[in-house]
């Protein structure tokens, strides 16, 4: 691992140092040094993942579980070790309740059709709320179609923050709970313990969609007792195509498999399949081995940094960021939540966000522009999408003040 | 002026800009002067949908010829849209459905014309060579 990053709890980080295990961070754009500020989309990797993965195909490359051979042994090994670091990494009591998938939406559906299949009658409800991505909106969609059930959903008020007032009337007839821990389009960090508790009292269980949360904030999923979680390996600088769904194992033991092939069966006959346990139940077919080992990879580098020290180096970008964005008198954030991570979302004057994307892009400033897969609330706050900053720890102040002089130069081209 | 004479004149224009914010100031210029479609026209039947902005556009047939006017609520896809008008209006249909647009790429915005952004610009392209194609229907037909 690289030297850089032996730094101790609640210090910050030193991030022109980090920036160094970044090679994609030196690249230029239309002749400019590339500003990367769209992290929520997907993070970029440090060498150590990049190695990691090098070295899985030049050394160990191998089917694992099956092999009787020395290459197969080594490959199961790095894999399941990798399975063991994300379970610590969350807190989860066994590694096999880490199930692996191909990110947060393949998590989400796992559950969504495994769960429904199960669980759900007709005239019973799914609750998410209004603050959703597509991926924890759609696969309950399809599954309480196919049940009969319906979806309700979690009112937001103007400021982007879930209104929990009614809560307890809506989750009457709830079977399941899902929501985001920190919303992709506008930032906020939502209640979720609040949502898990009152959820329990009534022995429902709750899904945790942490896609945007696992890369900014420790987590532990038995202190948050939430039944499911999901996030994506890309996130939080890992490789892409890979990600994770945590359940508690008396749930997974609960539900049936989701897909049908190898690895997850014990014995088949063309009358009866036994399954395997968990949690190759769940993980038909080869699985995505260099995935694995490179989210393992990506997490020992986020420990080594340490989640308190990110999220301190992300907070006080963030308040730099808030202040700096402020003095542009044109602009308007949305979603005001002050408990936030990651995302600032927003609109100035009356600039269309993909005009403003276009020339920040020729000033070589990544953003996002669009309804960032939740168009439910663009429609609430009735604006076709927002320009979309996302931080992460390698973020510069100096990357700020850049963006700030790429939207006055955006204002004055485009007003 | 043929289709081709004409994206070649724009090639020619967009040749004298150093900067690209010279370029971008020119196409927001235009995209502020084109002359707006005519408000009942502005209807859902006429939008062209992209992901990320939305273009209306009517088209007319007069003595032969294709007459298009057109909006977008995002003014940089307004100005190639008002480009786009400029190449192709006043064509007939064969013309129309035979020219190759080569000028977005020539001055550098070829961006604008891949699916991922899908902004509409494509789609109005695509438009405007299906109603091309289906005045040519018509015409053959009478
Ligand atoms: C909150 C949230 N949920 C779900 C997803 C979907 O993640 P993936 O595309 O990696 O499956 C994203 C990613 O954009 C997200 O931000």
């Amino acid at each position: 691992m690289h030297d850089s990053v032996t730094i101790k709890d609640n210090s910050v980080l030193d991030v022109e140092k980090v920036r160094k295990d970044f090679p994609i961070l030196d690249t230029f754009v239309f002749g400019h040094p590339l500003v990367y500020l769209d992290n929520a989309a997907t993070t970029q990797k440090p060498e150590a993942v990049l190695k990691a993965m090098e070295e899985y195909y030049h050394a160990i490359n191998s089917n694992v579980h099956r092999g009787v051979h020395h290459l197969s042994q080594q490959a199961t090994d790095a894999y399941e070790l990798a399975r063991k670091k994300i379970a610590e990494f969350i807190g989860a009591r066994h590694a096999h309740e880490i199930i692996f998938t191909r990110g947060t939406t393949e998590s989400i559906n796992l559950v969504a059709a495994s769960f429904g299949k199960r669980f759900l009658k007709t005239g019973d409800s799914i609750l998410i709320s209004g603050l959703e991505h597509h991926s924890n909106i759609v696969p309950w969609q399809l599954a309480c179609e196919d049940r009969g059930a319906t979806l309700k959903v979690i009112p937001i008020d103007g400021n982007g923050e879930m209104v929990l007032d009614g809560l307890e009337k809506l989750l009457e007839g709830v079977k399941l709970v899902s929501v985001n821990y920190v919303s992709n389009a506008l930032g906020t960090i939502n209640p979720v313990r609040e949502i898990i508790a009152a959820a329990h009292s009534r022995g429902i269980p709750v899904m945790l969609d942490a896609a945007q949360a696992v890369q900014h904030m420790e987590l532990d999923v038995q202190e948050l007792d939430v039944d499911f979680l999901a996030f994506s390996s890309h996130k939080i600088y890992g490789p892409t195509g890979f990600g994770v769904l945590y359940g508690k194992e008396s749930w997974l033991n609960e539900l049936p498999p989701y897909q049908g092939g190898g690895e997850m069966i014990k014995t088949v006959s063309f009358e009866k399949t036994t399954y395997n346990d968990l949690p190759y139940k769940f993980e038909a077919g080869t699985p995505d081995m260099a995935g694995a080992i490179g989210l393992g990879a990506a997490l020992d580098y986020v420990q080594q940094l340490g989640l308190s020290a990110i999220r301190q180096t992300e907070n006080n970008l963030m308040a730099y960021a808030l202040e700096a964005l402020r003095e542009v008198k044109e602009l308007r954030l949305i979603g005001r939540s002050a408990n936030r991570a990651g995302v600032l979302s927003f609109l100035v004057g009356d600039i269309h966000p993909f005009d403003l994307g276009e020339i920040l892009d020729k000033q070589g400033i990544a953003v996002r522009t669009g309804h960032h897969c939740a168009q439910p609330i663009m429609d609430l706050y009735c604006i076709p999408g927002t320009v979309r900053a996302s931080l992460a720890f390698y973020n510069t102040r100096a990357e700020i003040d850049r963006l700030v002089v790429g939207i006055r130069k955006g204002i004055t081209l485009l007003s | 002026m043929t289709i081709k004479e004409k994206q070649d004149e724009i090639v020619a224009d967009f040749e004298l800009f150093g900067e690209w914010m010279d370029k971008y100031e020119y196409i927001i210029q235009l995209g502020k002067d084109l002359p707006l479609i005519d408000p009942q026209y502005k209807t859902d039947d006429n939008l062209i949908r992209g992901c990320q902005s939305k273009v209306w556009m009517h088209a007319e047939f007069k003595e032969g010829k294709i007459f298009f006017t057109a909006d977008s609520d995002a003014v940089i896809t307004k100005g190639l849209v008002s480009l786009v008008i400029r190449v192709l209006s006043g064509h007939t249909p064969r013309e129309i459905v035979d020219a190759e647009l080569y000028f977005i790429n020539a001055i550098g915005l070829s961006s604008h014309l891949s699916p991922t952004r899908s902004n509409g610009l494509l789609s109005m392209v695509k438009q405007i060579k299906i109603y091309a194609l289906g005045y040519m229907a018509k015409s053959t037909q009478s």
